[in-house]
């Protein structure tokens, strides 16, 4: 070790960090990317199940947990669930693990889980106190260090404990059943949520979804729920649009029997859209679910919230994807109405070749809830 | 708190534009950097002045340490070391003014290293803190030209 290194970073802290973690009243683990690059996820099942603690994660750790599962809160941050946020806000103990404190995810910083003491895992030193002053670090491989963590929490911690913070699953339960994840129903608009929700139900929760950026992105980690690592595929802090397309090619290259779909806006799948070429001469069946409102939705949402409504260079005239799919010799469908979306989506994962599905949604639907830029994470605007 | 940092780095194109990119890409701030090979012509040594909080200075070692081309990083700082720094200074020193310029070159042990019938200039060697001091005297008498190293930095030996 070089000398003047500060020792904060050197020493693996596992029994303060036990020791914390057993004596939270309202622990929480946000949990991210790192959690699938360490092939992490069943120790951090296993971590949450036996000590009950809830877990959130980042867009980038969204399959790291089992996304139907009763401690599980969603994503966090600007887009996260409004329980996800709340319970960070409130926590006692942090436990971060394979996650960064990227901006989307904290809001205001100074404001950031103020009450919480922070544990974090993470490979990368740097990472430890970058953004967030960390109070115990741990400095390792994900996996590794949560299996010890297992090891010393079945040594240690008493059964009992784990029921300790019944109240703080209680008051989670309140918030999610006061505000939980959801959108308006009733005006009879076709609903991009609604078609994220409808991949989700026809493929059953099976299908490998890439994103572009943007709100198809939101949408997509919001609604179709990722229940096991690597069948997740964003392009995260990089913001790039265009990946969504590329990602689904590759992975269905790499995972030939696998549904693989792309999310997509219709700003970002122009990005890319000459990849078709690509899918119909390699043959791949990939499968793109355009959500078009004629926009680049999530520029438009902030010119529609903070700035009055006065759009500027955020509507956008897209080809007709219909032809222009058949143009490529790959197939393509349309929905515009919500009856519609269960024929097309059917049709589309019956059909063994490249279909652009384009569904003519609600062009003002804003993700929701959100953050505010620059504020603090409780304060969400709700639907 | 003011650091004193010292690298060592190998010896190849770029690699100060490396660590310099680290700098104004993560906002940290630069006192003053000096570089120059060392004994070894595959290593360059650099000391590097920054102020910040600890938490800055532990992000910028742990952030250098990173870099490929960065061999070894200490934080002098909280070890016992020599520090010095050099500037070249050209005053002005007009009659009854020549005198008094070199009584202060002899006072702070400068060296006159050019002399025209209107200047001096003058190679002042010691901490920041003195050439502060040279500088701050000989300003009433009006300098014309400064340049500096920005300080150097040397561990010092630990005695038995």
């Amino acid at each position: 070790m070089n000398e003047g290194m500060p020792m904060t970073t050197a020493i693996w802290l596992f029994d303060p960090a036990a020791y914390r973690i057993l004596k939270a009243h309202r622990p929480v683990i946000y949990a991210g990317g790192g959690v699938i690059l360490s092939k992490a996820s069943e120790e951090l099942t296993k971590f949450a199940e036996s000590l009950q603690i809830p877990v959130t994660t980042t867009l980038m750790g969204l399959g790291g947990f089992p996304a139907p599962h009763k401690l599980w809160l969603g994503m966090l941050g600007m887009h996260g669930t409004y329980f996800a946020n709340m319970s960070v806000h409130h926590a006692d103990v942090l436990i971060a693990i394979g996650s960064r404190f990227d901006d989307r995810v904290t809001g205001k910083i100074e404001e950031f889980a103020p009450h919480a003491k922070i544990i974090h895992i993470d490979i990368d030193p740097t990472s430890i106190s970058k953004n967030v002053v960390v109070d115990i670090p741990i400095v390792g491989d994900c996996q590794d260090a949560l299996s010890q963590l297992n090891t010393l929490a079945a040594e240690v911690i008493p059964r009992e404990l784990a029921s300790a913070h019944q109240d703080w699953l209680e008051q989670i339960a309140q918030w999610k059943q006061d505000h939980p994840l959801t959108y308006d129903h009733t005006s009879g608009d076709l609903k991009p949520q609604f078609v994220v929700e409808k991949l989700y139900e026809l493929t059953k929760g099976n299908a490998i979804i890439s994103t572009e950026v943007g709100q198809n992105q939101m949408w997509a980690a919001q609604f179709y729920h990722i229940n096991r690592p690597n069948r997740w595929l964003s392009s995260g802090g990089l913001g790039c649009m265009g990946y969504g397309f590329p990602a689904a090619i590759g992975a269905q290259v790499a995972c030939p029997d696998e549904i693989v779909i792309d999310i997509a806006g219709d700003g970002s799948i122009q990005m890319n859209i000459q990849e078709l070429a690509t899918a119909v001469q390699y043959e791949l069946p990939v499968k793109v679910a355009i959500l078009n409102n004629g926009f680049l939705g999530m520029v438009r949402q902030w010119q529609q919230l903070f700035y009055d409504r006065r759009y500027s260079q955020t509507p956008m005239f897209s080809p007709d994807f219909v032809k222009l799919a058949e143009a490529y010799g790959a197939l393509g469908l349309r929905a515009e109405k919500p009856e519609e979306v269960e024929p097309v989506i059917r049709e589309a994962l019956n059909t063994r070749k490249p279909v652009l599905m384009d569904f003519r949604v609600a062009p003002e639907e804003c993700v929701m809830p959100m953050v505010p830029a620059g504020a603090p994470m409780h304060k969400m605007l709700l639907i | 708190m003011r650091h004193v940092i010292s690298v060592s780095v190998d010896n190849e194109p770029g690699v100060l534009s490396r660590v310099t990119g680290l700098f104004s890409g993560r906002g940290f701030n630069i006192e003053s950097l000096c570089v120059a090979t060392t004994m070894d012509p595959d290593v360059s040594h650099i000391t590097l002045v920054s102020v910040g909080n600890e938490q800055i200075i532990e992000q910028i070692i742990k952030q250098l340490r990173k870099l490929i081309n960065v061999v070894k990083v200490v934080d002098l700082t909280p070890t016992d070391h020599v520090e010095r720094e050099m500037a070249l200074v050209k005053v002005k020193a007009e009659d009854r003014q020549r005198a008094e310029v070199l009584r202060i070159a002899d006072i702070f042990r400068c060296r006159v290293v050019d002399v025209s019938p209107n200047t001096y200039t003058l190679e002042v060697t010691g901490t920041t803190e003195k050439l502060n001091a040279v500088l701050g005297l000989l300003k009433s008498l009006g300098i014309q030209e400064v340049v500096r190293t920005g300080s150097l930095a040397i561990q010092r030996t630990k005695k038995e």
